[in-house]
């Protein structure tokens, strides 16, 4: 009898896995699951999502749409939280460098393919490129109602007064609308849509952009998307109007006023700085400017 | 004096290194082999192949070991490299009345056909450790039995002949397979005991546990408990019939159950089946428990609200895999969010003590 150890020996990881990993049946059946999110924007297509050498939770969805997505000559750039090098974003890039041998970059503008966790990039997207998204909960009814046969009912006939219901009882109670990331957006007129935990202040870039932005959610099975140039509106009330909202401060390092910022405690009395949290976006200012990118301790 | 995120890719690859020496723990000690791990912690094996779906006691083992015996990392290892391999078709019902047993209990009847088979079991021992074993040395030999000959009937068929047991209902129809398609509700019960068989041990234990203790009571005993091999044939449609294709060990219990009779129906037993890899009795109960809890609807039973009842709520949450990742993904930074709720929290205690003030 052959024993693994015997098959296992002469073999590489490289050599033992197929181009992104996934096998090519695979691939075609999340690029089938894509085609038919593209064809219904803002619906929930549910596929056969698949074990991933990471754990759920750490961006399997988007980890299996990029795989599904990905031709040899992408340039695949990955952010988390907005940032390149924060460590779940290192080690998605360099599992795409390992298995498909792609260029990677950290720069928005040279990217074909971004997968992000948690942002969309500050700079504007084109329509050149894919925005793929890591979402933990594709159901933006889940938490006003538990039951999955339920809520794909709810989808099916536009019930969406629950969800208006707690945006109004929000308001009563707060005077706010009390979500400010994974803030609800409704797609092309008809389909409620969850866009993953990104702050509201990036849901205004969701709406008329160039770039297709597909999400993946592994462990819930859900692929959904939204075409170029689609609708993409933050719901509202007439009297509430969406807005979006960001730390009134200006980035410490390249002086943006408009970027969405991270808040860090410097001291111990509290005493806090804002920076951008986009990283490549602070970077480009700072070259613009004239002066070297930080040069950032660890 | 910006201190942030930067180093990510060292940390990641020291973090590695420092792991993999940890997993070796003291050098001066010898290392353990695979096929020892295979072998002394069997039980251990059985779990990482039954919820990993992987019959394959070698790489289950090796799983453990790069694991250091954290089963549920074991069975996530198990799983990324199931995922990998092509899928050719699925076998022939594995006949376990054949079954080669290496244990058979019935607690519904003292004397059975075929014999009650104690086997290897902890059940009657002392839970008194044993200091012989820090010791290393040898156990004396076993003494050997005759292996029983012929088949064994399973017991519920045996009540069957009156009809005091409600029918199965047998279907050639073909079994689906939720690590390929994905779970929708309602589930049919074969992808529900599917799902059952690769479940977390320890939630179904405390599901099966609480449908003893009235959340969903349906009176279980079980009628039988049988542990030993099979063999596994498929049908090769270019050869026009069916090959064995090797043997499995595997836990299977059904458990008999009250059943008030409806208008249609007088009373009658119904059963709950549980079918699990390797020896793994504990997980093969609580799947019996489980699924005829699940059977609410199709018995015509009250659904009481109960947790075991309630199928989407067990599959949901019963794949270790998937709670693992989501209960554990909550560590990875969620600045972004967490600075959007500042802001908000914020801006609303403005408003209120604005408000406040005015007044
Ligand atoms: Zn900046």
């Amino acid at each position: 009898m052959t024993t693994h150890s015997e098959i296992h020996d002469d073999l590489s990881f490289e050599d033992s896995y197929n181009f992104a990993y996934l096998d090519e049946q695979t691939k075609r059946m999340i690029r089938r699951a894509l085609l038919k999110a593209v064809a219904i924007p803002g619906y929930q297509v549910p596929f056969a999502s698949r074990e991933m050498p990471m754990p759920y939770g750490w961006g399997t969805g988007g980890v299996q749409v990029t795989a599904a997505c990905l031709v040899p000559d992408d340039c695949v750039k990955v952010i988390d939280q907005g940032a390149d090098d924060t460590t779940n974003a290192v080690s998605i890039r360099s599992f795409f460098e390992r298995t498909a041998g792609v260029a990677t970059t950290e720069k928005t503008t040279d990217a074909s393919l971004i997968q992000t966790r948690h942002r969309i990039p500050e700079t504007p997207l084109t329509e050149d490129q894919i925005l793929v998204y890591q979402v933990p909960i594709p159901e933006p009814l889940r938490f006003l109602e538990p039951r999955e046969t339920e809520t794909r009912k709810m989808h099916a006939l536009t019930e969406y007064g629950l969800m208006h219901v707690k945006l109004y009882e929000d308001i009563s109670q707060h005077g706010h609308i009390a979500t400010s990331y994974a803030y609800p957006v409704k797609v092309d007129d008809r389909y409620i849509m969850d866009p993953s935990p990104i702050p509201k202040f990036d849901n205004p870039k969701m709406d008329d952009c160039p770039a297709l932005q597909l999400f993946g959610a592994g462990r819930e099975q859900r692929i959904y998307a939204i075409p170029p140039y689609s609708k993409v509106k933050s719901l509202d009330f007439d009297d509430y109007p969406f807005s979006q909202l960001r730390a009134p401060e200006t980035c410490a390092i390249c002086g943006a006023d408009d970027s969405y910022l991270d808040e860090m405690i410097i001291d111990d009395d509290g005493g806090r700085m804002f920076v951008c949290s986009d990283t490549d976006f602070c970077a480009s200012r700072q070259n613009e400017q004239g002066f070297e990118p930080a040069e950032v301790a660890s | 004096m910006y201190v942030a995120v930067k180093g990510g890719e060292k940390a990641i690859s020291n973090a590695h290194q420092w792991l993999a020496e940890e997993r070796r723990g003291d050098p001066d000690l010898p290392d353990t082999s695979v096929a020892q791990i295979r072998e002394q912690l069997s039980l251990s094996v059985a779990r990482v192949m039954a919820e990993g779906s992987l019959y394959d006691p070698e790489l289950a083992a090796l799983a453990i070991k790069q694991s250091r015996g954290d089963l549920i990392e074991a069975i996530f290892l198990i799983r990324a490299y199931r995922t990998t391999l092509p899928r050719f078709g699925y076998s022939k019902p594995v006949d376990t009345e054949a079954m080669r047993c290496k244990r058979r209990v019935s607690a519904t009847f003292k004397d059975i056909p075929g014999g009650q088979v104690l086997g290897s079991t902890f059940d009657y021992t002392h839970r008194l450790l044993d200091f012989k074993l820090m010791a290393e040395g040898d156990v004396p030999k076993a003494e050997a039995g005759t292996p029983t000959d012929g088949p064994m009937p399973h017991i519920l068929s045996l009540l069957n002949k009156d009809g005091l047991i409600q029918d199965e209902i047998s279907s050639d129809a073909e079994p689906g397979d939720l690590t390929r398609e994905p779970l929708s509700y309602p589930a049919d019960r074969a992808v529900r005991l599917q799902a059952l068989a690769r479940g977390d041990e320890g939630f179904l234990l405390g599901l099966g546990y609480s449908t003893q203790r009235g959340y969903a009571r349906n009176h279980a005993f079980v009628g039988e408990l049988r542990i030993g091999f099979v063999t596994v044939e498929m049908s090769i449609p270019e050869l026009g019939f069916s090959i064995e294709i090797g043997e499995i060990e595997i836990s299977e219990c059904e458990t008999v159950n009250q059943f008030q009779g409806s208008k249609s129906e007088p009373p009658q037993f119904t059963r709950g089946y549980g079918l699990v890899f390797g020896q793994q009795e504990r997980k093969a109960i609580s799947i019996a428990l489980v699924d005829r809890a699940l059977r609410w609807r199709e018995l015509g039973e009250d659904d009481l609200g109960a947790a075991a009842q309630n199928e989407e709520f067990v599959l949901s949450h019963c794949d270790n895999i998937q709670a693992t990742g989501f209960v554990e993904h909550i560590k990875l930074p969620h600045y972004v969010d967490f600075q959007s709720e500042l802001e908000l929290i914020r801006q609303i205690r403005r408003d209120a003590l604005m408000l406040e003030a005015g007044e």
